[in-house]
């Protein structure tokens, strides 16, 4: 270590102002921050810090992606298979998605990081860790034959004006992540819906329709069973088909307090009740379905777990976290149904709330504001 | 005993280094006053080096408040006027002469004293500044009359000395600095005790207070917490606070005569040898008591706890409302991979590293941040930390904007800069918030003034 350290101590003044390459300083910076804690100490205010920082809290995030990141990749080669009707061993599945979904994590960090470097250089600041997360969530909700050209120019749309026109990750008002896919799917919605995307070159003569689908269009009949939902032998975006998995790395952040418990399960909330809402309408057999079920089809368990859980773009009080998840939850479930061009209504259900967060936390900090101004007029009276 | 309140959020850091319960006299031959301890205070100097002094002879005066006097805690020659950049008056230094001489300021008795009187002479002999105020933590207008005085009988940040100890056979001090304060103010006084820690008889059998307790972790001990239960400031309120020693040297001047201001100090830090008390008058030079008291390697040096406290050199001076002195080692090394490794052995209050499996385990923490500078991006964290009924986050993002009405909409008079050190501390963003709100109170009280 101490040779990697002498290393760049000796090569750290090319990078500062007045050196040769001082105009890839921040990049010099997010390397050299990378693979060393730095030796700041504390200047004013506490003399002791928490050894908690934003790479921590992203890296957290990303290992919490895992398990459902390794399962995609092996439901890439399945439903590839399953087309096909054959039923090769693990490995075979695995390394089939594998090869797939690997072109799209590269294209995302590459594109997405390259994009970050550059502001980060132009604003004179350190890069900021928020795409570590952004970028390995981008190829999980998106289908695995998506064409690399348009996942670049959708990463570069969602980093842009997503976040760097606002000023950067902690400023950005959509997730973008969900800015990416919502680029897709406008853009290019012939690669974004319909039956034949969501299994990676699938013969043409087996059905590729999603649970949500088939549900849209009141097609009931050989529906998935709720064991291949939850668990997601189903086809989808590449990380978004097993809740088991996405409900452990939900796990792991409710454990390590990275994503906020309040918004998590006032999603989940929202989307029963409103399931539930349905079921007493009734009106058609999609209203029927269990109002669980709508819990384990397509995105909602996804972007209840790692999306409406993003603490910049979400409410950022306690109490508006509830309100911010519940009406998430409703609204994902309400498109869904009631949408008839799009399946699915989590990824517009939590765009949508994105823009109402601020207006959420607006009114939660008046009321207390409104406390404030009542107790001073009662002490006046007394 | 009224009752008792419950600190639910807050936190506990748990540092090795506690100060053992024995007293050592200090003998320091160097003391000095600080006005930069003094918020918002001009001072004009009265004095010249090379001038003798006796305790309670002025050194200083407040440019804008001229009637609040600094004064010398200790008898000898004035041996340096420390100034630093743009002249700014940094430290007087007072070489003692040992004989410890003190002007008398004249025994008097409360009874036949009006409230003019009283402040006149806590004035002259320099022992006002023990009084300071809510909001803004400045010294307290001798014009203002409180609508109620806070003293905190105990404290509970990280390695915190025992005020038992403090008062421990100074009951008519103590007292007779209560029974002074009871004519400054036409509101109660509040003397808050820690429900269980506290068992001094000099705190829960004082008379002419209120005494009600507190519990749970910190900031149960701070003063805004006390008065935000007990007697919330609005808009316009003022109310005063003080510190038990400073009390018994309020006490003293009445009883005595004598402005003394001999005091225990608390010598903490896992870097101290035999971390322990001692007995000295306010503003001693900590020489004495880190000399062959501390382990090698580079220290830092604190005048306060870790949360708050000033950092000096290893020649110092305490601070004027500082009771302890912190030693902790510095934090200027890389650390390889420190944000990717599992962690164990670090201190941290997320539970992002395995610290949390073990919360009893005292810690030897340095001054390493961990970490860059970010923009705000975790939210619920400072609520964790933080019981009071003010949204931090967005007082702080109200500060940094500069918006004087939205600032005291959401409270910034009931709260100080102290208050969100565990935020500082916690905060992912690595944030200077401390400072943040030091600046957003000055703006207030420029804007008020």
């Amino acid at each position: 270590m101490k040779a990697l350290r002498n290393f760049i101590d000796k090569q750290k003044p090319h990078f500062l102002p007045g050196g040769r390459f001082e105009k890839l300083q921040s990049t010099f910076e997010a390397f050299e921050t990378f693979l060393f804690v730095p030796n700041t100490v504390t200047k004013s205010g506490a003399h002791i810090r928490d050894a908690i920082d934003m790479k921590r809290t992203m890296i957290i995030v990303v290992i919490a992606l895992i398990p459902a990141m390794l399962f995609g990749m092996w439901n890439v080669g399945y439903q590839h298979f399953l087309s096909y009707g054959q039923h090769p061993d693990v490995l075979t599945n695995f390394f089939y998605g594998f090869w797939k979904v690997l072109p799209l994590i590269i294209v995302s960090y590459v594109v997405g990081l390259g994009i970050e470097f550059m502001f980060a250089q132009i604003r004179h600041e350190e890069v900021n860790e928020g795409f570590l997360v952004s970028g390995i969530l981008i190829p999980l909700i998106v289908p695995p034959d998506i064409p690399l050209w348009e996942l670049a120019l959708a990463v570069a749309f969602a980093v842009v004006f997503g976040k760097e026109v606002f000023g950067g990750t902690g400023m950005n008002v959509f997730n973008p992540a969900l800015t990416a896919r919502a680029f897709l799917f406008f853009a290019y919605p012939g690669n974004m819906s319909g039956e034949k995307v969501w299994i990676a070159d699938k013969l043409d003569t087996f059905s590729g329709a999603t649970p949500l689908g088939k549900a849209l269009v009141g097609n009931f009949s050989n529906f998935p069973s709720v064991h291949d939902m939850f668990f997601g032998f189903i086809p989808g975006s590449v990380g978004e088909t097993s809740t088991f998995l996405i409900l452990i790395g939900g796990l792991i952040l409710l454990i390590t307090g990275i994503a906020s418990w309040r918004t998590m399960f006032s999603v989940f909330a929202g989307g029963y009740v409103m399931g539930l809402l349905f079921n007493l309408w009734g009106a058609n057999a999609y209203m029927g379905i269990p109002a669980w079920q709508h819990l384990i089809m397509g995105g909602f368990a996804f972007g209840a777990v790692f999306m409406a859980t993003d603490p910049v773009t979400s409410a950022q009080t306690n109490k508006g976290k509830y309100y911010y998840g519940f009406l998430i939850g409703i609204m994902a479930v309400l498109i869904r149904v009631f949408n008839p061009a799009y399946p699915e209504g989590m990824m517009l259900a939590i765009l949508l709330l994105n823009v109402f967060a601020p207006l959420i936390d607006h009114y939660v900090v008046e009321s207390n504001i409104k406390k404030r101004l009542k107790r001073a007029k009662l002490a006046l009276t007394n | 005993m009224s009752s008792v309140y419950s600190i639910k959020k807050g936190l506990d850091i748990k540092l090795l280094g506690d100060a053992e319960k024995t007293v050592v006299d200090l003998n320091s031959r160097l003391f000095a006053v600080k006005p930069v301890d003094f918020i918002g205070c001009f001072p004009k100097v009265l004095v010249q080096e090379g001038a003798e002094v006796k305790a309670g002879s002025p050194l200083f005066f407040d440019k804008y408040r001229n009637d609040i006097y600094y004064t010398s805690p200790v008898s000898g020659k004035i041996v340096e006027i420390r100034r630093g950049a743009k002249r700014k008056l940094l430290e007087i230094i007072i070489e003692t002469d040992g004989k410890n001489e003190m002007l008398d300021f004249g025994i008097s008795d409360l009874s036949g004293m009006n409230r003019e009187a009283i402040t006149e002479k806590m004035l002259k002999s320099g022992v006002w500044p023990v009084l300071r105020q809510r909001p803004y933590s400045v010294v307290a207008d001798p014009k203002d009359t409180p609508k109620s005085i806070f003293i905190p009988a105990f404290d509970s940040s990280p390695l915190a000395p025992d005020f038992d100890l403090m008062v421990h056979g100074h009951g008519d001090e103590f007292q007779a600095g209560l029974d002074v304060l009871a004519k400054l103010t036409t509101g109660n006084i509040f003397l808050n005790v820690h429900a269980q820690k506290t068992v001094s008889k000099v705190f829960l059998n004082a008379k002419n207070v209120k005494i009600n307790s507190f519990q749970g972790p910190h900031p149960s001990g701070n003063v805004s917490v006390h008065i935000s239960r007990l007697d919330p400031i609005n808009k316009g309120d003022i109310v005063w606070y003080v510190y038990p020693q400073d009390v018994m040297t309020i006490g003293r001047l009445f009883t005595t005569g004598k402005y003394d201001t001999t005091r225990l100090v608390a010598l903490t830090g896992s870097e101290v040898l035999k971390p322990r008390y001692f007995k000295t008058p306010a503003g001693a030079s900590v020489s004495n008591m880190v000399k062959d008291n501390v382990k090698k390697g580079k220290l830092r040096f604190i005048s306060g706890n870790v949360l708050t406290g000033d950092k000096i050199e290893k020649d110092g001076f305490l601070g004027f409302y500082h009771q302890q002195i912190t030693v902790i080692p510095e934090g200027d090394y890389f650390e390889f991979l420190g944000w990717g490794l599992p962690g164990f052995g670090k201190w941290s209050f997320s539970r992002s590293f395995p610290a949390f499996l073990n919360p009893d385990k005292k810690y030897r923490l340095d001054t390493n941040v961990h970490g860059g500078k970010r923009a705000f991006v975790m939210t619920g964290e400072f609520e964790k930390v933080f019981p009071f009924n003010i949204y931090p986050l967005q007082l702080i993002k109200a500060v940094l904007v500069q918006d004087i009405d939205l600032m005291e909409n959401l409270g910034i008079y009931e709260i100080d800069e102290e208050d969100f050190a565990l935020c500082e501390v916690i905060d992912t963003s690595k944030t200077e918030i401390q400072k943040i709100i030091r600046d957003g109170l000055d703006m207030m009280r420029k804007e008020m003034s």
